[in-house]
């Protein structure tokens, strides 16, 4: 997956001059291209000791922070867009992660590798755990702790009364948005808190 | 080669008005600088100390001497992170202090007395503004940053509060917004330990020609216990005998530790005044710049404009990193600039001043992005 045309994807969902909070960021790249590209302010939120350093190295603001310890330092509705790129399969407690990433942000940006993608279906077929570009470890070592497909998203958003702005996949930094759960490596969604009208 | 520092003093004969009511008429403070400051004067970086240290931050007063190396050599001189190449540095005594800058073993100019106990209360607010008239006439207006660990993030944070304009980064280093009750217990238990020193003397003990030596060295040693880990403390020391084998003694040292801790007391109360314990202590204990608003720290905070770096260490319980947390969520909540870092080092509250690598490189490019920015300021102009 090229990287930065990955990102110019994922910025194009971000309104100019958003204020950003971007939980997992890494080493800033996505956070850096927002800040130069489309006027965003924000911080990046990582765990790793060498994103921290990459992160200051590129005047990416950045905190610290564990994140399945939860969003309590960061204040309801007091982001623009808060994005889960590529963190979401890596945490413990990714059903109350996707609700605080809607608690803390207006909207919600959530990407992750769609399990269902066709070769993958094909390796579990065939009796094997994937390994292909996009999900490149051995079942024993991969820090995706959790497997979703596109699918199961929808289910999960609905559970929580998540409403699905958009959403689509994206292959070779393009989206898919026909039969996405099948021909996408990439799932990517726009959420937002369900706005229950009272009677 | 070895940064030769100069240690210097400058007077003030305008009264400070003291956050408790009280006046201090006429005052010194002994201060260094290292660097040089640039002709557009927007390089400075103002370096705040804990409660044992002292202006001689960096470098050493002869060449070649090891025995006066600055508290926070490990972090600022020649490319250090904060590199005197680049940045003008100035450390400053803190007033109530020993080393130099005006204390409680001084004259008091309206009495004619040394001021023992009588050396008025001063608060974190009252050395911040002490500073800032050393800052002024070195005809300094904006500091690009103030940086501190411990008491000392406690006067960089102060001084982005007293001073919103003058300051455009704070570096807060394994800090908090206020003390919590065990910390300040921690500060009494020391406290104590002094007043109760026969040789105190209700802090008059200069005309009587003697220190209160076992109160100092018995503060010191509770101090020095909350400044490690459990984990370092067991690594260095563990159960280990002082001679090998149990001697059934009560009072003699049998355990290393014990020995540590006595040698620790013992070189502390050489060289630190009793009085300036207790004033140092109090000042930790009072500073709270949440109080004043309903103890709302993200009110409080609102004053302050400039970008932040915060660092804590993990195994920091005397500034937990909870507490650092504190300050950058009410930085979040005011919209501020902030960094913050959370290192894995095993030191405890001492980390501060030890060299963890992922800790000196952060500082480095932290300094090296406001010297870049400070660059493209003058190439823009």
């Amino acid at each position: 997956m090229n990287k930065n045309a990955f990102i110019e994807c994922i910025a194009q969902l971000v309104p100019p001059n958003s204020r950003v909070l971007d939980l997992g960021c890494g080493d800033g790249a996505l956070l850096s291209y927002l800040q130069k590209n489309r006027k965003c302010t924000g911080y990046g939120v990582e765990i790793d000791d060498a994103n921290v350093q990459a992160c200051v190295k590129s005047d990416v603001e950045v905190i610290q922070l564990n994140l399945d310890e939860g969003l309590t330092m960061f204040s309801d509705q007091s982001f623009d867009v808060v994005l889960q790129i590529d963190t979401l399969q890596h945490l413990r407690n990714a059903e109350t992660m996707l609700l605080e990433t809607i608690r803390v942000g207006r909207l919600g940006i959530v990407s992750f590798p769609n399990f269902a993608h066709w070769p993958n279906r094909l390796s579990i077929l065939g009796g094997r755990m994937p390994v292909t570009k996009r999900l490149p470890y051995q079942w024993y070592d991969t820090p995706n702790i959790r497997v979703g497909t596109f699918d199961d998203f929808g289910g999960l958003a609905n559970k929580n009364n998540i409403k699905i702005l958009d959403s689509f996949g994206i292959k070779d930094a393009k989206q898919v948005r026909l039969l996405p759960n099948l021909r996408a490596p990439t799932a990517v969604f726009k959420i937002e808190k369900q706005i229950t009208v009272k009677d | 080669m070895s940064l030769i520092a100069t240690p210097q003093t400058m007077s003030f004969n305008e009264p400070l008005l003291l956050s408790s009511g009280q006046r201090l008429q006429n005052y010194q403070l002994a201060y260094e600088t290292y660097g040089k400051l640039n002709e557009k004067k927007d390089n400075a970086v103002l370096i705040c100390h804990a409660l044992n240290a002292s202006h001689h931050v960096a470098g050493v007063y002869e060449a070649n001497s090891e025995s006066d190396v600055g508290w926070w050599d490990s972090m600022i001189g020649p490319n250090k992170p904060v590199d005197t190449n680049k940045f003008f540095v100035i450390g400053i005594n803190n007033l109530g202090s020993c080393f130099g800058s005006t204390g409680p073993m001084h004259i008091n100019s309206e009495t004619n007395k040394v001021w023992g106990a009588d050396f008025p209360v001063v608060t974190v607010e009252d050395w911040v503004h002490s500073q800032e008239r050393l800052i002024r006439a070195l005809g300094i207006s904006r500091l690009t940053a103030v940086m501190g660990g411990s008491l000392g993030g406690m006067q960089a944070l102060s001084w982005s509060l007293e001073y919103p304009d003058k300051v455009d980064h704070c570096v807060v280093i394994a800090s908090a917004p206020n003390l919590n009750a065990e910390n300040i217990a921690f500060n009494e238990v020391a406290r104590r330990a002094i007043v109760n020193d026969p040789d105190f003397h209700g802090g008059h003990f200069y005309e009587q020609n003697v220190i209160p030596k076992r109160g100092l060295k018995i503060a010191r040693m509770v101090g020095h216990i909350t400044y490690l880990s459990d984990d370092v403390m067991n690594s260095k020391f563990g159960r280990s005998l002082r001679n090998g084998e149990i001697k059934y003694s009560t009072q003699d040292i049998e355990f290393e530790i014990e020995s540590y801790l006595r040698y620790q007391g013992e070189k502390f109360s050489d060289y630190f005044d009793a009085n300036t314990y207790l004033l140092i202590t109090r000042a930790l204990d009072y500073f709270d710049p949440a109080k004043a608003h309903e103890n709302n720290l993200t009110k409080a905070l609102e004053k302050s404009k400039a970008k932040f770096l915060v660092v804590s260490f993990k195994t920091d319980w005397r500034f937990s990193p909870a507490r650092s947390r504190e300050i950058v969520k009410a930085l979040i909540d005011n919209k501020r600039s902030v960094t913050y870092a959370e290192i894995d080092a095993p030191h405890g509250h001492d980390a501060f001043l030890l060299e963890d690598e992922r800790y000196i490189e952060l500082v480095r490019s932290y300094f090296e992005g406001i010297h870049k920015k400070l660059n493209a300021v003058t190439t823009h102009e």
